[in-house]
């Protein structure tokens, strides 16, 4: 939208500047995929000693995906609800300034850094819940979920999936609460108008307008759950198992946990396959962020 | 339809409505005291079973919300009907998840502030654990590790980041080179810490070789993580600076590079900085990256370019997974260089917000 009909040099220099810094970011996004391409390649013909006892690079990462695939299902599955009822506080429930202080406190938790996560989750969370574990292991423990036997120190994949549901609840509530205040006040007063109680009024006006936008924030969310590493890394005592079992002693790992653990100590091939289970999860993480943003995009261009 | 038979029904209508009493204008509602005087009960109630059964105040407060839970619509179904009773539950549980939510926040804050405060000292500040075994030490190279880092993160990061966001808005402005860039952007921010670190590390072995560790690494892996949110934020703020001024500049015939830089930006400057600050507490935290390739070490290293340097979360990390003998003292300054991690984000939150409001004051947004 220039209004200037002639391009001075000066002109030519900055926009060429600005325009290259854009270029740099996308060549930049394009160099973690190749970068992690070509430092992956070596693992696809290493031999088992490279890849921690499997037989080949998919039997190495196979278990790491299960791993990072439960742990983030189970922290959105907790997650999810609460997110839920804590944006609409902040949007329809506490009065206004309560709703700013809950707001605040939500985004304090999303500032904490997850090594202090882990620090948290390890010393106090995974403790006060090993008796709950025990617990669930001895009365539910004909589902395979709590099959058992209950670890001892609580460092489970359902520990690591609760403090990654902290973590990762701050980034729904901040999207919802956001598509939630943005619903058109009309139909919110039609719906009152009409007699509905408050929850009806949300259910009719605010969550149909709301839809796709949590779908998108849930989504966000599972892309950060997938990556996340130091919680699980710290909380978690895994093994390398595929196994439903959630309380147990003996847990899948996720590929960030495991990339952190591991990569410290590692030289030659092992390296590269670290690399190659990154790239996995490059790979997964952006096809969920870019779903997500789709849906968002898509609902954004629906309601204009 | 015939008008005649229209009236009929109109007048079968009048019909049937006529002997009966008018409508009730209100619906029977629960006092006011109600909501009060049960969630009372319930608390009464799941104290002394919680008490006669020997439970924590952890299954005392579980048991007393679901109490309450149940309790309150039960009371509202029979007084109000169905509907009030729906609307009652689910705002005890929308309230319920606040406080779900919450407990971690309170818990997390109380246990570091309570296990860190007493390790934090000047000598802790100023001390590093070169040669420490056991009592002693400090996280003075982990923090001048992170200032350095942090700091190279920001430099790498802002200028490519505020270009871009000057791109965005005042040359490329919805074209469709911008959207592909605004999307991917988008995506960006959703790239995990711990990819950025091994993409650093993939770089730096095409240059150092193998098994390279350097405190530059860690700059660009946490520059790789900043510069999406920088974008986001600088493009925000360029956004909110009127047309006005740029048609004012260009009216008196300066060059739009020059409106840029002249106008614009300094316009705009206040909610950079803030933004950037945001950027700078969302990464100072990150653990994974720095871990993979500026790796860790006992000693202060002031180079980035050269030989492994400890930052403040790794340290966490370290100090608290590998605590030496006696663990007692590792893990204490685990917690508290946690303390001290914290007060440093929150404390770059809190100024960044603080100016953001002061500003947006001023000129009245």
């Amino acid at each position: 939208m220039s209004l200037t009909t002639t391009r001075r040099p000066g002109d030519r220099v900055f926009s060429g500047l600005a325009r290259g810094a854009g270029l740099l970011i996308l060549v930049a996004l394009a160099g973690v995929a190749a970068f992690l391409t070509v430092e992956a390649l070596p693992a696809f013909t290493a031999p088992p000693e490279a890849l921690a006892g499997a037989a080949d690079l998919l039997a190495y990462v196979a278990p790491l995906a299960f791993g990072t695939l439960l742990a983030a299902l189970l922290a959105l599955l907790v997650a999810t609800p609460l997110a839920l009822g804590v944006a609409l506080v902040v949007s329809h429930y506490a009065p206004r300034p309560v709703a700013r202080v809950v707001g605040a406190a939500i985004d304090l938790l999303a500032a904490i850094p997850s090594v202090v996560y882990g620090l948290w989750g390890l010393a106090f969370l995974g403790v006060r819940l090993t008796p709950v574990y025990a617990w669930l292991s001895d009365h539910l423990g004909w589902l395979p979920l709590f099959a058992g036997p209950a670890s001892s120190t609580g460092r489970t994949i359902l520990t690591a999936a609760l403090v990654l549901a902290v973590m990762v609840l701050p980034i729904i509530t901040a999207i919802t609460r956001e598509i939630f205040a943005q619903t058109p006040v009309l139909h919110q007063e039609a719906a009152l108008a009409l007699g509905a109680t408050r929850w009806e009024m949300i259910r009719l006006a605010v969550l149909p307008h709301a839809r796709s936008g949590i779908v998108s924030a849930v989504m966000l969310g599972l892309g950060r759950a997938l990556g996340e590493t130091m919680a699980v890394a710290m909380v978690l005592s895994a093994s390398g198992v595929v196994t439903l079992d959630l309380v147990g002693a003996t847990n899948p790992s996720t590929i960030a946990a495991n990339i952190a653990l591991t990569f410290p100590d590692s030289t030659g091939l092992s390296v590269n396959a670290l690399l190659a289970s990154g790239l996995a999860l490059f790979v997964i993480t952006l096809a969920v962020n870019v779903a997500a943003r789709l849906v968002v995009a898509r609902s954004q261009r629906s309601t204009r | 339809m015939s008008t005649e038979t229209l009236l009929t029904r109109v007048g079968r209508l009048d019909d049937r409505s006529a002997p009966t009493r008018p409508l009730p204008l209100g619906r029977p509602r629960l006092p006011g005291w109600a909501a009060p005087v049960i969630g009372a009960t319930s608390a009464v109630s799941a104290t002394a079973t919680g008490l006669l059964l020997g439970w924590s105040t952890a299954g005392i407060t579980v048991l007393a919300v679901l109490l309450f839970a149940v309790a309150l619509p039960l009371a509202s179904r029979l007084a109000e009907g169905p509907r009030a009773a729906r609307d009652r539950l689910v705002t005890v549980l929308v309230w319920s998840a606040l406080g779900v939510a919450l407990v971690p926040l309170v818990s997390l804050t109380v246990t570091v502030v309570h296990d860190g405060i007493g390790v934090v000292d000047a000598q802790f500040l100023t001390y590093s654990m070169r040669n420490v075994v056991g009592e002693g030490g400090g996280i003075y190279h982990a923090i001048m590790g992170t200032l350095l880092v942090t700091l190279a993160a920001a430099l790498l990061s802002v200028p490519v980041g505020l270009l871009s966001a000057i791109y965005l808005v005042e040359y490329a402005g919805g074209s469709r080179a911008a959207r592909v860039l605004s999307f991917l952007v988008d995506v960006m921010t959703g790239i995990p810490s711990i990819v950025a670190g091994l993409f650093a590390y993939a770089v730096l072995v095409l240059f150092f070789g193998e098994g390279v560790r350097m405190g530059l690494g860690g700059s660009l892996a946490l520059s790789v993580l900043m510069v999406p949110i920088v974008v986001r934020s600088c493009e925000e703020m360029l956004r909110l600076v009127p047309h006005d001024l740029r048609e004012a500049s260009y009216a008196l015939g300066v060059p739009q590079w020059r409106t840029v830089l002249k106008v614009v930006l300094p316009t705009a400057l206040p909610g950079i900085i803030t933004g950037v600050m945001l950027a700078v507490a969302r990464v100072v935290g990150e653990t994974a990256p720095l871990l993979i390739v500026a790796g860790s070490t006992d000693s202060l290293n002031l180079d980035l370019f050269s030989e492994r340097m400890m930052t403040l979360p790794v340290f966490i990390y370290s100090s608290f997974t590998q605590p030496g003998v006696p663990a007692e003292y590792g893990v204490d300054r685990a917690w508290g260089a946690a303390l001290v991690l914290i007060v440093i984000v929150v404390a770059l939150n809190v100024l960044a917000r603080l100016l953001g409001r002061l500003v947006s004051r001023r000129s009245g947004r």
